[in-house]
């Protein structure tokens, strides 16, 4: 009897040890002073991006804080609108219709996805329109762009990757059907590899493979496929020629506060900008 | 009862109680942010349905399924046989002193981590099988065209990622069979096969049986090695040169990007592994019940 009370006991203490766990840990909104907080808000793929410049930013200056939110590149325009972030983070270009509400766009980063194909492929330019149905499956031997009698053989990203998402959406894989939702096309017989270094040393390998890697991770190992007859650099993405790519923007709604005024300072600075290279996108200065 | 030893024995008391409540937390947690989805979306829809693409709000996992399942079952046919002919091998040709240094190769190879594994086959199994199995394939469908990415290389890494399971429990019990066994056989005539065939590996049979359910709970969990060389294409196979996603594969490469719904989605696709992880050590125990009676 005394052993049984003992193991529920012990079962009991270990298992209200626990219960913290259920507690959220989200709650940031303690003890913060109005002037002393940047709020972003918009593009999820800006997101993570924003998160790390935001604890480098906090780093420096401990008096402020960085609050990064989600949402979509839309929910960034409502945020400015609604004045309940600082910057509205967009993850392209602003739209004619929302240009009332912007008072000022800040090209943070920018992002460019390159095409790679296998070292031994004849195609050496492709446009966003043959990228599209290479990548939906409506073209599927490399004859019908100017290769070989060959299947193509389709690597693409995992479901949910950044740069998945930026290529798809891009290059418009990815669209929207009747009832309005966004549909990933992406063929069901592309290979899947769940990163950078895996795509690469897939396409590099394989013969007749097409695939794409953000562009600071190229090497040459792999053929870059020239994109309406633009070479994928940081200079033909900064100039905007190169067709996939897109700029990170920060955008405003009104007067800067002094803590919003210091952070885009920062992320302006070289200290932030080589922050936006070690995140694997294209400084802007 | 003196003090410290009472001390001692809650210490080891919460220690066995760590590991149970573990496997508690563990399953009510996949369970808790798995069973929404589920629920919502449909059991059967969720495990028949073909297609899998959360980012359309589509959760099928049935290419998953049998993703792992075909890569599972060829690791053991490739495993089963390579390993228990080795184990014999090293327990009763080998002279003692060749057997062990052997076997300490073999045992090396589990020390190797599964991500090299995993590179080893990118690198090497899956061209190979570009270049050698696929023309063989082609003599009978010469439409086939594939990349190398398949079940194939991923069931040969996997039979030799299981090998020095099925090898070290195996080798030890067929050692463990008394020597009596043996040496009555041989009496009566039988000749070194002969004894091997009939007398030592049914003796052996449940130690040999145990070695396999580990190596195959070896080969359903591996993630690493599998995402790297089976081309991860959720679709169901139609032949062993086609690409396959697996169930753990899909959680691992996905998990880190997920949206909310497809995260849960993730979990509950670790609900599905977790049962047919359940099911299959069930079958293999009373299988091994049943034929352990047998044999004693």
């Amino acid at each position: 009897m005394k052993k049984i009370v003992s193991i529920a006991l012990v079962m009991i203490l270990a298992l209200g040890a626990l219960t913290g766990c259920g507690a959220k840990v989200g709650d940031t909104g303690t003890g913060k002073e109005a002037s002393g907080t940047v709020v972003t808000a918009g593009s999820t793929s800006v997101q993570p991006l924003s998160e790390e410049l935001g604890a480098a930013f906090m780093d420096a200056n401990p008096g402020i804080s960085v609050e990064v939110q989600g949402g979509g590149s839309g929910q960034g325009i409502k945020a400015i609108q609604e004045k309940i972030a600082d910057f509205g983070a967009l993850s392209r270009n602003v739209k004619e219709e929302e240009k009332t509400s912007v008072t000022e766009e800040i090209v943070i980063a920018k992002d460019g996805v390159a095409v790679i194909v296998n070292p031994e492929s004849k195609v050496g330019n492709l446009t966003l329109e043959q990228i599209k149905n290479i990548f939906t499956g409506k073209i599927s031997n490399w004859s019908e762009v100017g290769g070989e009698n060959a299947a193509i053989v389709v690597v693409s990203r995992e479901e949910g990757s950044g740069t998945r998402g930026a290529f798809t959406e891009i290059t418009k894989v990815m669209e929207k059907n009747e009832a309005g939702e966004e549909i990933d096309n992406t063929t069901k017989d592309a290979l899947v590899q769940g990163s950078t270094g895996a795509v690469m040393q897939t396409v590099a390998t394989t013969p007749n493979t097409i695939g794409y890697v953000s562009l600071g991770s190229l090497s040459d190992t792999v053929k870059t496929v020239n994109v309406e007859g633009v070479t994928p650099s940081e200079e033909t993405v900064l100039s905007g020629e190169y067709r996939i790519s897109r700029p990170f923007l920060y955008v405003t709604g009104g007067e800067l506060t002094e803590a919003a005024q210091i952070f885009i300072d920062f992320v302006l600075s070289e200290e932030g900008q080589a922050i936006v290279e070690e995140s694997g996108f294209i400084p802007v200065i | 009862m003196k003090t410290y030893e009472k001390i001692i024995e809650k210490i080891i008391l919460i220690s066995a109680a760590v590991s149970t409540i573990s496997v508690a937390l563990i399953t009510v947690f996949i369970f808790q942010s798995g069973l929404p989805v589920l629920a919502e979306y449909g059991i059967c829809e969720f495990i028949f349905g073909t297609t899998w693409s959360p980012t359309n709000g589509s959760y099928g996992i049935l290419p998953l399924i049998t993703g792992t399942l075909s890569i599972t079952l060829g690791a053991l046919a490739i495993g089963i046989p390579t390993g228990i002919a080795c184990a014999i091998f090293l327990s009763e040709v080998l002279p003692k002193k060749a057997a062990k240094a052997f076997k300490s190769a073999i045992e090396l190879l589990a020390g190797i981590p599964s991500v090299v594994y995993g590179f080893f086959g990118l690198v090497v199994i899956v061209p190979a099988i570009r270049s050698y199995v696929l023309p063989i394939y082609q003599i009978f469908d010469p439409e086939v065209s594939a990349t190398g990415f398949s079940i194939l290389a991923g069931s040969i890494i996997l039979a030799i990622m299981i090998l020095p399971t099925i090898v070290s429990i195996s080798e030890n019990s067929i050692s463990a069979v008394p020597r009596e066994f043996k040496e009555a056989s041989l009496a009566l005539g039988a000749n070194k096969g002969e004894t091997i065939v009939r007398v030592l590996i049914p003796a052996a049979k449940s130690g040999i049986l145990s070695s396999i359910i580990l190596g195959m709970g070896r080969a359903i969990g591996e993630t690493m090695a599998v995402i790297l060389i089976t081309g991860n294409m959720a679709k169901v196979p139609g032949s062993i040169m086609d690409p396959v996603a697996t169930l753990t594969g899909t959680i691992a490469m996905e998990m880190g990007y997920a949206s909310p719904t497809h995260q849960q989605a993730l979990f509950a696709v670790g609900i599905i592994l977790f049962l047919i992880i359940m099911l299959l050590n069930m079958i293999a125990q009373f299988s091994m019940r049943g034929l352990g009676g047998k044999a004693s």
